[in-house]
């Protein structure tokens, strides 16, 4: 009789699971992990390596996230724009700097869009750029620390967004305004907007060999707001493309005021004219004010510059060199395909996508087939530039990228979903749905001309009930298709940093072998570094103090501190003498006013304490670095003002 | 010249190869060492097999109150004469001697090499066993003797979380065959020798 039931039991219970896959596939909804081993795809045993990095921002977290692909698996937040406690980046002395701007220390950005350096048209993996939105900054991270090594702020500019992408051999990075602005700025009233506020579009060179940024040139254009951007390749190499709304030039409830035309602009640049031009001398030198902050890695300082001067370029006095080309309803993206042939506008406020043509352009441009002007720089007719239009794919699209095989994948924020059409053909060939408003997409080398068209990566601004609830707030996310066979397959749901706005991808090998281990003791060049406990000190300059220490398993050397006095400015530069790799070091104080600094092996990092009140306060390492971390721990003996303990130092005795 | 001569001649060449390549090699593995740590001990030098490998087992070796291991030995000094000596001396023989001296060299050279052996012995037991007394962690044989952390002479040991493997490198091989030559030449010379007096 048991038995009987438990068999009974048995084939209900397979039948259930039977009904629920069957309903599962009819309703498209289910992701089909047991149907067709969807987890197998993604899984990543333990101790392998995922096949690709991604390199997702943080949108209003400021930073960038590491990712792995096809895994999800989160590795590293790099600090960029915000301050991180954690790695003491914006608190530390040596990046302080890092963050200046000509408004003062900002803490905090919105970071947007990551590229990835390219040769010959192919990323290669060198560096990742990425812009700052709110006080319009372009930041540079080094493929081989991880680490945000240089930010310069773009003058003239306001919601850095149509930025930052570079062109086929990083000769340059751009970075395109959103808002429009008076140039340069000054008191006028706002309803003024139209005529004279302008749009800045900023070259910034990127030296071949260092990566070191400079401002080349600024183009001064109308007030429309710069949307996106992106650079020709191939043929189109030496063009880049904005997209434009606001051509309205509205200043107020700009919904609805800057969505009455019928078509706005993508603005094509033929950069390489105006290089030539301000080669020979072309252009206006602009008095202005603003950072360019470098990190050194051999001295592991930053160091702010204030910059006065600007060259700009006013298109008008570089004939051929600015056209515009009417495209529907507000575009955001702007995306060139791998061949550099067609220039995809995505009309927000359009149910169409709207294709143009390089070849068409130049041809339109060759016969002055042109519909007018916007302030003086011509107007290409819709009609003689437009290679076709992707009928009705869904609502509100966003941006496009693109497979290796001659794919195009678009989102649609509003319908929320990806749909793959064929680039010439534009016909339709495939939709999957997004959890849920879908803002940007991401291909490994996506904005190149070789894709690695294994997976994309949708990147939702919105998830709702798709995972655990955690209060009001709750996770951004990204998804993963596979997208090497002729349908896509949703594979996998992660949760990302702030707000994953864009994303930049490559295969693994080529940053993994180049990643650094540990940072070369010999080659610190700290001005306040100790490269040995022999070199440990405390010297006393009037208030201001400073101890070199350093830090190796598992003791800081000097550990015991005497001599230092209420209303001291106490700095701790602390150098960890560890030549191993994934050996840092912590250390913080009690009540200093600031993050802990966490020291790779080979580093010198300082932080500043302002001792408030006599007694013996410790100090420890943070980071779990060996069988005794909790042993790596020091006093400092705090004096009164007027007291007159003498300075005294030591490490494993007692100081007499 | 003859061809016994001219063994004894790449007899007493070969262990200059010494001077080139790596005597021996200790290399460490643990599960938090996913590349090893290792150290080449040459006639005259220890060095990293990776960089900052030696200060990093010293760094480990701390906690059981092991030595640093020096910078240098007397035995650099002493190893590299007694190669370039015998090697002169077997150029000489190579060239001036007969088949009987040729043994003699080998026998030399056997007895030196053991005795070099011996004392790489020592210098291992020495840094194996003798322990700072203040070492932070102690640990103690089974039998309740303070446990030691030499590493094999020859071989693979556990030592703690450690995997050490001690094996001898390239210049050992120049070594030994240089050594076995000096037979092969006393050999040779010694059947032709007979051969002559046959004739």
């Amino acid at each position: 009789m048991k038995n009987l039931l438990k068999s009974t039991l048995a084939i209900v219970a397979v039948l259930v699971a039977f009904t629920s896959c069957n309903n599962g596939a009819k309703s498209g909804k289910n992701s089909g992990a047991l149907a067709n081993n969807v987890a197998e795809k993604v899984y990543v045993a333990p101790g392998e390596h995922d096949e690709f990095y991604a390199f997702i921002s943080g949108g209003f977290s400021g930073q960038l996230s590491v990712y792995g692909l096809p895994s999800g698996r989160l590795f590293k937040v790099i600090p960029v724009f915000s301050q991180d406690a954690e790695k003491a980046y914006g608190y530390n002395e040596e990046t302080k700097p890092m963050l200046n701007t000509s408004h003062g220390f900002v803490p905090w950005d919105d970071a947007h869009h990551p590229d990835i350096s390219q040769t010959k048209g192919v990323i290669d993996g060198r560096w990742v750029f990425i812009n700052g939105n709110n006080t319009p900054r372009i930041a540079k991270i080094d493929l081989s620390t991880f680490e945000t090594t240089e930010i310069i702020e773009i003058p003239n500019s306001a919601g850095n967004h149509s930025s930052s992408f570079v062109t086929e051999n990083t000769e340059y990075v751009v970075a395109g305004t959103r808002f429009s602005v008076p140039i340069p700025q000054k008191d006028m009233p706002i309803n003024e907007y139209k005529g004279n506020f302008k749009g800045s579009l900023t070259f910034i060179s990127v030296d071949s060999e260092h990566g070191n940024m400079d401002i080349k040139f600024q183009l001064i254009m109308p007030g429309f707001d710069y949307d996106l951007s992106h650079p020709g390749r191939g043929k189109s190499h030496g063009w880049f493309f904005f997209s434009t709304y606001n051509t309205e030039e509205a200043s107020t409830l700009m919904e609805v005021n800057a969505s009455q035309n019928d078509k706005d602009f993508i603005a094509a640049v033929n950069w390489k004219k105006i290089e030539e031009y301000v080669n020979n001398g072309g252009g206006t030198m602009m008095t202005t004010n603003y950072a360019h902050n470098v990190y050194d890695e051999s001295t592991h300082m930053a160091t702010s510059t204030m910059k006065k001067e600007v060259l700009t370029v006013n298109p008008l006095d570089v004939p051929g060199a600015v056209y515009l080309m009417p495209t529907p309803k507000s575009p955001h993206g702007c995306d060139v395909d791998p061949t550099g042939e067609y220039i995809v506008g995505s009309g927000k406020l359009s149910a169409n996508l709207t294709v143009h043509s390089f070849t068409k352009m130049l041809a339109a441009i060759e016969n002055e087939s042109f519909a007018g002007d916007a302030y003086g720089i011509p107007i290409i007719e819709f009609e003689a530039s437009l290679a076709g239009v992707v009928e009705q794919p869904g609502l509100g699209p966003l941006h496009t990228e693109f497979d290796d095989k001659g794919n195009a994948y678009t989102t649609f924020f509003i319908s929320s979903e990806v749909v793959k059409w064929k680039v010439g053909t534009w016909e339709v060939l495939d939709r999957q749905p997004c959890y849920y408003s879908v803002g940007h997409l991401m291909i490994p080398g996506g904005n190149s001309q070789k894709p690695f068209g294994k997976y994309v990566v949708a990147m939702n601004k919105i998830t709702k009930d798709r995972y655990l609830p955690t209060g009001p707030e709750v996770t951004q996310s990204a998804q993963l298709y596979d997208i090497s066979g002729d349908k896509m397959e949703l594979l996998l749901d992660f949760p990302t940093i702030g707000e994953p706005h864009y994303a930049a991808g490559c295969p693994a090998d080529l940053i993994k072998p180049r990643s650094k281990k540990i940072f070369n003791l010999e080659d610190n060049k700290h001005p306040y570094a100790a490269k040995s406990e022999a070199d440990t000190k405390v010297v006393r300059d009037g208030k201001t103090v400073h101890i070199y220490m350093t830090t190796i398993r598992s003791h800081f050397a000097p550990d015991n501190i005497e001599g230092i006095k209420v209303g001291d400015k106490v700095y701790f530069h602390v150098t960890n003498l560890e030549q191993d790799y994934d050996v840092p070091h912590g250390i913080s104080m009690i009540g200093a006013n600031t993050s802990e600094l966490l020291i790779m092996p080979g580093q010198t990092e300082t932080f500043l304490w302002e001792p408030k009140q006599e007694g013996v306060w410790p100090f420890y390492c943070t980071d779990f670095c060996s069988a005794l971390h909790q042993e790596m721990q020091g006093y400092v003996r705090v004096s009164a003002a007027n007291a007159n303990t003498p300075l005294k130092w030591s490490l494993g005795e007692d100081i007499e | 010249m003859k061809k016994s001569n001219i063994i004894m001649l790449l007899a007493a060449i070969l262990p200059l190869g010494l001077f080139l390549f790596p005597l021996w090699k200790i290399t460490l593995e643990a599960p938090q060492y996913p590349t090893p740590l290792g150290m080449y001990i040459y006639i005259n030098d220890f060095a990293d097999v990776n960089p900052h490998d030696i200060k990093n087992i010293n760094l480990m070796n701390h906690y059981v109150g092991m030595k640093y291991i020096p910078d240098a030995i007397p035995e650099f000094k002493i190893f590299p004469a007694g190669i370039i000596i015998t090697t002169i001396i077997g150029l000489i023989i190579a060239f001036k001697g007969n088949y009987k001296w040729f043994f003699y060299w080998f026998i030399l050279m056997v007895v030196l090499s053991s005795a070099g052996l011996y004392d790489f012995y020592l210098w291992e037991h020495d840094y194996g066993h003798n322990l700072d007394p203040k070492a932070i962690m102690k640990f103690t044989n089974p039998d309740g003797t303070v446990m030691g952390f030499q590493p094999p002479l020859f071989g693979s040991k556990d030592i703690l979380n450690f995997k050490a493997h001690s094996y001898p490198r390239l210049g050992a091989y120049f070594l030994g065959l240089g050594i076995a030559m000096g037979l092969v030449a006393y050999l040779v010379g010694k059947k032709n020798d007979k051969k002559t007096l046959t004739m």
